[in-house]
């Protein structure tokens, strides 16, 4: 034990990681500033959205750099203990409910791309919804989605997580119903928010059976609670867990990731979900909302890997799972004509790329994806904001109102084009380092069917994109991109901008259309650059040197002799150094000390299967190109129309247009099925129970009260009641007015009364 | 143990939610000065748990909860009714229960 410490070096720490915990709090604060003073200040709250985001952005920029410095004062293969921090939360029944942070290397990259990505949305929104007539309350709920998303990140405990996700479904309800005066939109909202909720019955369920599962072997050996992520982790590792419950927690969890990712069969709200303003698509569906249920599997990952036997042969529900999402979202990207919902599919089929590798035992490229993925997502959707502010007039219609916008339109062209060919996974473009390395360890993996799963996704990536930016621009302008203005309620199509942004269009009418505005373009430049230049932080085709993700976001799975308790300020264990590349971890329970990450291989990058995929990817670009050009501008009689002539490619095409059915399955088929029959046999219950009930009683009592009025009421009562009927009329004379038929009035003398009798209860009792 | 400021706080919340059922004429209004009267009841079946150191009062306090959700759901339901019925929800002018 101590001989194996000394061979440890100490973990250096610092202040940004010791408070982390301010970056998820600074923004809540924002967020109650704005509801509380956000009116009254000049630019009516949105300068306090955009400072306590850039304050977030900064303490989280505090946090990587001292987080590297921590991993580079660390032994190789020595395991780098996340900086914990706890508070006691609250007490019951003598369980301590803890709250706190436990900052890694995942924690770290995701709170850069989360509060980066918000900054520049913030400061895109403070121009693309200038003007609106609840800006307000946009900027006070952007501030809140982003607090709940970066508190769920660094949670230490499956508690806070839960919070964070939560908040995060409350306020993209919010967003997305921004503009709710039109139905569609707040049926979106609506959609997303029950979409996403019927996964989230899977969290509750899942922490629930880890809490009781774990919560004994925890205690015991780390001091910790069943809640606490690192506590659960080690225990899902230590051979301890029944399969049959932690297989089940794990499938739980999924669901919830089902739910919040967009996974089949639960996509179906991300495409609605576009009904929100712009930014509010682009930072739901790049670095937030959508990813939660990706973080969520990777943060649990033990759990997953123990629980459905990641590694193992043939497969697994993640894989299975992400694999389809990947080529169905794919397929109805081809069929969009409204370039958000393009862009949402593809975001979904991207969202599977990262199940994919994640359920086949590829972490690292996985959340690599995520980073780089948010970059040149965002900036794609801003890229669509900035077309349908400046060019489009608020429509997001290709076919209609969009095409030849590149000489108009020059930033927004270049930043699409480079954040096209990263999505794409062009070399040397970011996409291309994450995408090829999922798919090149999925087959390594041994996963062969799902790595072609995966390359048939490339394709139909580079395809659909060339499709859409073939249709908006280039060939000739259509619709509001030439310059027509046609009436209002023709463009305002079912985006509800119309009558929410009429203080625009006393500017957008005279000009036609245009570049926008340095606060829209400086943050798609922004972006632009790094959906270029981010994949070179973990570039494998150049060596392991290159690879600086690799060493400072991959858990490294060495055994830990012993842990240090957690509390404020400590946080330093005594790991061991022993056993150097072959770790237990993952195939079997360490001996003694344990285990918090599993050990994953790496795919050895060979050029030959780089060069396999990019050919791929180069023919769906050039493949869509000649067809795009061939249907849209050339109007070749044997493309056109073809959907119409040819029986099969219609019903494929009346397939994708439909979205698989999945819709009315829901709306139709399944809630119909629950609620029809629910109503109908509480209407029968009513009818023929409690009525017929009702009725024999009723009877009854027919008969009795017949017998009782002759012999009872009219003799002998009737000449006491007159009397008696005589005095309460008095009475009732007096006490008429205060049954005035107000309600607080008749509040007013219950509460009297409640107190009166208080007070004598008091006197009573003294 | 620092029960009394809890009761303290509670009396207060209770006393601003009487006020709110008795004095306010919206009914959203009422509705949630109702909420207010029932945490202070939350509060107080609390911090009695703390005192004498068992879950039952947090129990209770989580049953009231859920309670209250059950009673805010009818009762916004109530009022949007009304509201579609007779365009206000102001409870002056509902008084049919007039003796």
């Amino acid at each position: 034990m101590v001989a194996a410490s000394e061979t440890l070096n100490p973990l250096a720490t610092g202040w940004f990681l010791e408070n982390a915990w301010l970056i998820p709090i600074v923004p809540a604060i924002g967020f109650a500033l704005i509801i509380f003073f956000g009116k009254q200040l000049p630019k009516k709250g949105s300068e306090i959205g955009v400072l306590s985001m850039l304050v977030s952005l900064g303490l989280a920029a505090g946090a990587a750099y001292q987080w590297i410095e921590r991993v580079s004062s660390a032994s190789y293969e020595q395991f780098v203990e996340p900086v914990v921090r706890t508070w006691s939360w609250w007490t019951i029944g003598g369980v301590d409910l803890t709250i706190g942070q436990s900052i890694d290397g995942l924690a770290v990259i995701i709170l850069v791309v989360v509060t980066f990505i918000s900054t520049l949305v913030q400061i895109y929104s403070v121009e693309y919804l200038h003007g609106d007539r609840r800006y307000t309350h946009f900027f006070a709920a952007l501030t809140l989605f982003s607090a709940g998303m970066l508190a769920m990140v660094i949670a230490e405990d499956t508690i806070l997580f839960i919070l964070g996700w939560e908040i995060m479904g409350l306020c993209s309800f919010m967003l997305i119903g921004h503009w709710w005066e039109e139905g569609a939109n707040s049926r979106a909202a609506l959609k997303a928010f029950f979409t996403v909720r019927t996964g989230d019955m899977g969290l509750l369920v899942g922490v629930a059976m880890l809490y009781f599962a774990s919560n004994e072997w925890t205690t015991e050996n780390l001091g910790v609670s069943g809640f606490s992520i690192r506590g659960i982790s080690a225990w899902a590792l230590s051979g301890e867990p029944n399969s049959a419950v932690i297989t089940v927690a794990a499938i739980a969890l999924f669901i919830a990731a089902i739910g919040k990712s967009g996974q089949f069969p639960l996509h179906t709200w991300l495409p609605d979900a576009m009904a929100g303003p712009t930014p509010v698509s682009s930072l739901l569906h790049s670095s937030t909302m959508v990813v939660a249920g990706v973080f969520l599997v990777a943060r649990l990952y033990p759990v997953f890997y123990t629980g459905l036997d990641i590694l193992g042969p043939g497969g697994n529900f993640i894989t299975v799972i992400g694999g389809i999402t990947i080529v169905i979202a794919a397929a109805l990207a081809f069929v969009q004509s409204d370039i958000k919902k393009v862009l949402a599919y593809s975001t979904v089929s991207q969202l599977g790329y990262m199940m994919l590798g994640l359920g086949a035992g590829a972490w690292l490229p996985a959340v690599f994806h995520i980073f780089t993925h948010a970059f040149f997502k965002a900036c794609l959707f801003l890229g669509a904001g900035s077309i349908s502010h400046s060019a489009s007039h608020h429509s997001f219609d290709m076919k209609k109102d969009m095409g030849g916008l590149r000489k108009v339109m020059p930033i927004t062209f270049t930043t699409w084009i480079i954040s096209t060919l990263a999505l794409a996974g062009v070399f040397p473009f970011s996409g291309f380092f994450s995408k090829d390395e999922i798919i090149d360890n999925v087959g390594n993996n041994g996963y062969t069917i799902f790595m072609i799963v995966g390359l048939i996704g490339a394709f139909m990536t580079a395809a659909y994109m060339t499709r859409a930016t073939y249709l908006t621009f280039f060939g000739e302008a259509r619709g509001a991109s030439a310059g027509e203005h046609d009436d209002h309620g023709d463009h305002a199509t079912d985006h509800g901008h119309g009558d929410a942004h009429s203080a625009h269009d006393g500017h957008g009418e005279s000009r036609g259309p245009r570049e926008s505005g340095p606060l829209i373009t400086i943050p798609l430049i922004l972006l632009a650059v790094l959906a270029f230049g981010s994949g070179f932080l973990n570039a494998t085709p150049f060596g392991s040197s290159w690879e600086r993700i690799k060493v400072w976001v991959e858990p490294r799975p060495a055994v830990v002799m012993e842990v240090a308790p957690s509390g404020p300020g400590e946080s330093i264990g005594l790991p061991a150094a022993e056993g150097h590349s072959d770790t237990p971890c993952g195939k079997e329970a360490p001996a003694e000390g344990y285990c918090f990450a599993p050990k994953l291989e790496h795919a050895k990058f060979k050029w030959s299967k780089a060069f396999l995929s990019l050919g791929i990817v180069f023919a769906g670009i050039v493949i869509s190109w000649l067809l795009s050009v061939a249907l849209y501008t050339r109007r070749s009689k044997a493309l056109v129309g073809l959907t119409e002539r040819n029986k099969l490619l219609g019903a494929g095409y009346r397939l994708l247009v439909n979205k698989y059915y999945l819709d009315a399955l829901y709306e139709q088929v399944i809630v119909k099925s629950i609620v029809g029959p629910i109503a109908r046999a509480a209407y029968w219950f009513n009818q023929n129970v409690l009525d017929g009930i009702l009725h024999a009683v009723a009877r009854v009592n027919r008969a009795v009260s017949g017998w009782l009025y002759r012999n009872v009421d009219q003799r002998v009562v009737d000449g006491t009641v007159n009397n008696s009927g005589r005095a309460t009329k008095g009475l009732g004379g007096v006490l008429q007015p205060i049954q005035s038929g107000k309600v607080s009035q008749y509040g007013a003398l219950l509460f009297a009364a409640a107190a009166v009798a208080a007070l004598v209860l008091v006197i009573i009792n003294t | 143990m620092l029960v009394n400021q809890f009761l303290f706080l509670a009396a207060i919340l209770f006393c601003i939610g009487v006020y709110g059922v008795i004095a306010r004429r919206n009914a959203v209004l009422v509705l949630m000065s109702i909420e207010l009267i029932l945490n202070a009841v939350n509060l107080n079946l609390i911090a009695f748990a703390m005192r004498n150191g068992s879950p039952d009062g947090h129990t209770f306090a989580l049953y009231v909860i859920a309670v209250a959700a059950a009673e805010v759901g009818v009762g916004l339901g109530m009022v949007l009714l009304i509201y579609r019925n007779r365009k206000t929800i102001a409870l002056d002018d509902l008084s049919e229960m007039k003796g």
